[in-house]
């Protein structure tokens, strides 16, 4: 008898099962979110200290350390700053199944504001987007809106 | 005032992309023995243990604890350091940290990863925020290809430039034959006819998945001299982070974490002209286009100029400033270990043990750490004890 040590298969064990979180947004964020199902705007917070205006707003400036509290209106449009249009398969973790490709990944500066907001653009044809050119959020109908991200549905290029 | 400390010894696996017949904690010891043997101690030389991996990738909680069969932790203080991809060198920066106190003479720093154990681009997309980014975020790719796509936008850069720079990568990893992709050569063409991934970023321009570990062990002045014939001595360490937020980041400013941590440890370690007095760099350049853009942050070059250094061959081996001779990230990312990757190769140049990777006469080494939201960590390794 004896142990075969030779032809020994090498195994794997898997996981895959769903796993539940709750995430607090926070009373700016809500509001946030509240903004775009009341008024169809973006809503971000200038610091007092380098007066920027932040995009989604916070309740604290991470390069001055510093609390906020004057929530500035903001429209629907921006600017592109950057983008990559996705063409490779991977699992979202958010759903647990393959993310619809290709989508374009786009950083966005919303007007009146002087950071980036990340979305999804819809535009994945790379000879017909451009950094710098103008977008507009395109959002769900208001009975559809969950208080979320995906409130905003993407940013379309303004031609 | 901090003690002086040195490198005295590094083990590596050899990186595959799939290690079915390890599993994390052997694949672990694999690189503590090499380590060990390296600089002939045992595990009971061993003062301190920091160890560090991605969180989320192998679904492995407080790995200082489950991992110490592998790394010879039993009865010994162990920290865990995770910081993104930073992690390498943080776990290093840590290590240095705990000997420069005076409270340890003998430190072993380990870094690891079996990214073949979970969908690693899921696995990076969890470190961004779940309310804001998670939606549209799809991991390191996109992230950087933005960045990319900003750069060639502002100074003219094109994909070949890029590719130029996977070239030497690949070219460097013949020499390495502990890199993934060792003896797999590309030229230019092959990497413009590879499938693009997310605009500008193809395949070939980006690092693959690695199963691997790497381990470091850093010793006290008065120790260190003992156990090896040339330690690689610390001369500085520098350690810079951004934002929570990646629309925090400006990208037109370049990568300014960098730029910034590199401006410290220059300054620290005495080094007024960089480009001249550092022989070796083992950068952590995860994509094509960073080995462009990020050693104008570093200070090699002008802003834009990036592509006529690679170009002109001074980061080549033989080239004025060799950088990669390990063949980097392109060539190996076992993403925990990556960047301490970096540090134990700038120290291998140091110490001579390069072997066919060596580079002649190195006195100065500099070793780099990417992460997460544009952070960086830099460490300045040398021939000479510190001042």
């Amino acid at each position: 008898m004896g142990i075969d040590r030779k032809d020994t298969e090498l195994l794997t064990v898997t996981f895959d099962k769903g796993m539940p979180y709750e995430w607090s947004i926070g009373k700016y964020g809500s509001r946030f979110f509240q903004e775009i199902r009341e008024h169809r705007r973006f809503l971000g917070i200038r610091c007092p200290k380098c007066k920027r205006v932040l995009v989604p707003p916070r309740r604290i400036c991470g390069q001055c350390f510093q609390e906020l509290d004057e929530l500035v209106e903001l429209s629907d449009t921006g600017t592109i700053m950057a983008f990559s249009v996705v063409n490779y398969p991977f699992i979202d973790p958010a759903t647990g199944t393959q993310r619809p490709i290709p989508y374009t990944y786009g950083y966005i500066n919303i007007d009146g504001s002087d950071n980036i907001f990340s979305h999804i653009i819809n535009e994945t044809d790379e000879n017909r987007i451009k950094v710098g050119m103008k977008v507009r959020a395109v959002f769900r109908q208001s009975q559809e809106m969950q208080g979320n991200i995906q409130d905003i549905k993407y940013f379309e290029i303004i031609r | 005032m901090a003690r002086r400390v040195a490198i005295v010894g590094t083990g590596q696996t050899y990186h595959k992309s799939h290690r079915l017949d390890v599993n994390g904690r052997e694949l672990i010891n694999e690189a503590v023995t090499r380590a060990l043997a390296d600089c002939e101690l045992s595990i009971a030389d061993i003062d301190a243990i920091i160890i560090g991996n991605m969180d989320h990738f192998e679904s492995i909680n407080y790995v200082d604890t489950w991992s110490v069969e592998g790394s010879g932790g039993y009865m010994k203080p162990i920290m865990k350091i995770t910081t993104g991809g930073t992690t390498g060198a943080s776990v290093a920066i840590a290590a240095y940290y705990h000997v420069a106190s005076g409270l340890f003479d003998r430190v072993l720093a380990i870094g690891w990863e079996k990214n073949s154990e979970s969908d690693t681009t899921a696995a990076i997309v969890t470190c961004s925020d779940p309310i804001w980014d998670r939606f549209s975020y799809s991991g390191a790719i996109p992230s950087l290809a933005t960045e990319a796509s900003a750069y060639m936008e502002q100074y003219g850069a094109t994909q070949e430039d890029a590719a130029r720079v996977t070239v030497r990568e690949r070219t460097h990893a013949l020499n390495n034959p502990y890199a993934q992709m060792y003896n797999r050569p590309v030229t230019i063409k092959d990497v413009m006819e590879s499938a693009m991934l997310a605009y500008p970023i193809k395949l070939l321009d980006v690092c693959p998945r690695t199963d691997g570990a790497c381990a470091v062990v850093f010793a006290a002045e008065g120790v260190a001299e003992k156990i090896a014939v040339k330690p690689a001595w610390v001369k500085s360490c520098s350690v810079r982070h951004t934002t929570t937020w990646f629309g925090d980041v400006d990208y037109n400013t370049g990568m300014i974490s960098l730029k910034r941590a590199s401006k410290e440890a220059f300054a620290n370690a005495g080094i007024k002209n960089p480009v001249e007095e550092i022989d070796v760099a083992e950068l952590y350049l995860p994509y094509s286009y960073a080995g462009l853009k990020w050693i104008e942050a570093i200070g090699f070059c002008g802003p834009g100029q990036g592509p006529k250094f690679i170009r002109d061959g001074n980061t080549d081996m033989g080239g004025k400033l060799p950088i990669n001779p390990s063949g980097g990230v392109i060539s190996t990312n076992c993403i925990g270990a990556t960047a301490l990757l970096r540090v134990a190769e700038a120290s291998i140049q140091v110490m001579g043990k390069g072997e066919a990777r060596q580079v002649p006469d190195v006195k100065t080494a500099m070793a780099t750490g990417f992460g997460g939201c544009w952070w960086s960590d830099v460490v300045i390794l040398g021939k000479d004890k510190p001042n």
